[in-house]
């Protein structure tokens, strides 16, 4: 127990870490992908179809691949070539690999409005972005809240992939500590702190389908 | 007075002609009930009219304003704010009601209101609540629409083009996704606004309701206007094959 206590310190400090990944994270890749989606069922070829390429890539290749390649790889791009610190590299890899998942997520639930609510809108005089904004959107959440919960649990579980840069989250803080003590009582400690914050999140996502649920029958 | 005028509307999908340069006009108070066999092109007909499709020729005047018009530079519509002002004046109602779910019933009447015309929310609400009284759904007012009976939400979907205060009101099969014994309470909503002079079209299959409710019946087939005529005289003595055929399939 002792032993527990004297290794919280660091692990919470790897936690803080992992806590702001992620959450930077789903504050950029939410609305980046809610404006992937929207572009990739606009009716403009030249909005749809880069995007489409953009979602095959990002989903078709390993975010490992993503991560190392804008640390490394970025800087030698013509151009676009950046070089970017470890913490914004790991940020923009993420974000923008998790925008094309919740992209894909966000055009199934909009597709999945019946056309009547877009034609029930329009002949009360709503232009588009009011119809999108206070008539589709807010079906959609509610639809779309079990796959994002999904892939937010997915994602407090991959910003571990960062060690790769040599950050010190909650992981590759564990690491370290069992690799000085022999010891593999972190890995424990390291479990049970992933475990609860899925639980929070878990328990938070239940919550807002309460919410929404409210006007399903 | 017209409130509506259509001329030579012609409308395609792909090869198929489906409108076949049809022409109507309906005078302010006036109820034409649009009757035919299942794809005739009656819901394509009142779906061009407010736009919802959009005509490959002819002319619609709403209100005495021009929705569209063609010249020798084809078809025209008015620009996009006079478009939806004009379209505007015409209320619809769906066959499958197509309420928001998510909103309450008084929402789902308030929220166009508020959107576009920007009425504060205070402002509205009495009326709004008058017309829910109207149609008979006042305690309903704060539930959502998944526990209301079809009947019900057709009434709701009617009270809400209602509360655009609407010029026109336009109505495709509104009672052919009911339960028959549904059927009346709707049509006594309609019967009721015919009695206080809206203009209406009204597509449906309720031949009762066209006699009994319609100044002017129309029959269309195959895209055209095959004929057309008080109910009383269309209903005993058509003139035409194709309408005597229908009417005697529809006994
Ligand atoms: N979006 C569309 N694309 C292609 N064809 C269509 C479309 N909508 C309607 N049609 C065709 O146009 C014709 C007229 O259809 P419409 O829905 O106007 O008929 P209707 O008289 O309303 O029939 P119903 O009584 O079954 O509602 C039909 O042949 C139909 O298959
Ligand atoms: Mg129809």
């Amino acid at each position: 127990m002792e032993y527990v206590l004297s290794i919280l310190g660091p692990m919470l400090e790897g936690t803080v870490l992992t806590l702001q990944m992620f959450f930077i994270t789903i504050a950029l890749s939410l609305p980046l992908g809610l404006v992937l989606a929207l572009a990739r069922i606009s009716h403009f070829s030249f909005l749809s179809k880069p995007v489409g390429v953009y979602i095959w890539l990002f989903r078709g290749t390993p975010l490992m691949l993503q991560l190392l390649f804008i640390y490394f790889g970025l800087p030698f791009v013509p151009v676009i070539g950046v070089r970017l610190e470890d913490f914004p590299a790991a940020v923009v890899a993420f974000a923008l690999n998790y925008a094309a998942y919740f992209a894909e997520i966000f055009r199934a639930g909009i597709q999945s409005v019946d056309r009547g609510q877009y034609e029930g809108a329009k002949v009360l005089g709503l232009s588009y972005l009011q119809t999108m904004r206070r008539i589709i959107l807010p079906q959609v959440i509610y639809r779309v809240l079990p796959p994002v919960s999904n892939e937010t649990i997915t994602l407090v579980k991959d910003t571990s992939l960062i060690y790769a840069l040599a950050m010190n989250d909650l992981l590759r803080t564990t690491r370290g500590i069992v690799q000085r003590d022999f010891n593999t009582t972190p890995f424990i400690v390291a479990a049970v702190f992933y475990l609860a914050m899925t639980l929070v999140l878990t328990w938070g996502f239940q919550k807002l389908e309460k919410k929404y649920s409210a006007y399903e029958a | 007075m017209k409130k509506i005028v259509a001329e030579n509307i012609d409308k395609w999908y792909g090869q198929l002609e489906v409108l076949k340069k049809i022409s109507l006009s309906v005078d302010a108070g006036e109820v034409v009930a649009v009757i035919g066999p299942s794809g005739s092109g009656k819901s394509t007909f009142l779906r061009c009219l407010n736009r919802l499709e959009e005509i490959d020729g002819g002319r619609i005047e709403v209100d005495g304003e021009v929705l569209v018009e063609t010249g020798a530079a084809g078809v025209v519509y008015a620009p996009d704010a006079d478009s939806r002002r004009i379209c505007r004046k015409m209320g619809m109602v769906f066959q499958q009601f197509n309420l928001f779910p998510h909103l309450t019933v008084l929402e789902n009447l308030i929220e166009a209101p508020m959107l576009v015309k920007g009425l504060a929310k205070e402002a509205i609400i009495p009326e709004a609540e008058a017309l829910l009284r109207k149609v008979g759904l006042f305690e309903k007012r704060d539930n959502y629409p998944a526990r209301l009976s079809g009947g019900q939400k057709q009434r709701v979907a009617i009270a809400r083009a209602l509360a655009m205060k609407p010029e026109i009101m336009l109505f495709d099969e509104p009672t052919s996704a009911l339960d028959p014994e549904l059927t009346g309470e709707v049509l006594r909503a309609m019967r009721q606004l015919a009695e206080e002079h809206m203009t209406m079209v009204v597509v449906t299959h309720e031949m009762g309701f066209a006699r009994e409710v319609a100044n002017r019946v129309v029959f269309m087939d195959q895209g055209e206007i095959v004929e057309e005529g008080k109910p009383a005289e269309l209903f005993s003595r058509p003139q035409h094959p194709r309408t005597q055929a229908f009417l005697n399939s529809m006994l």
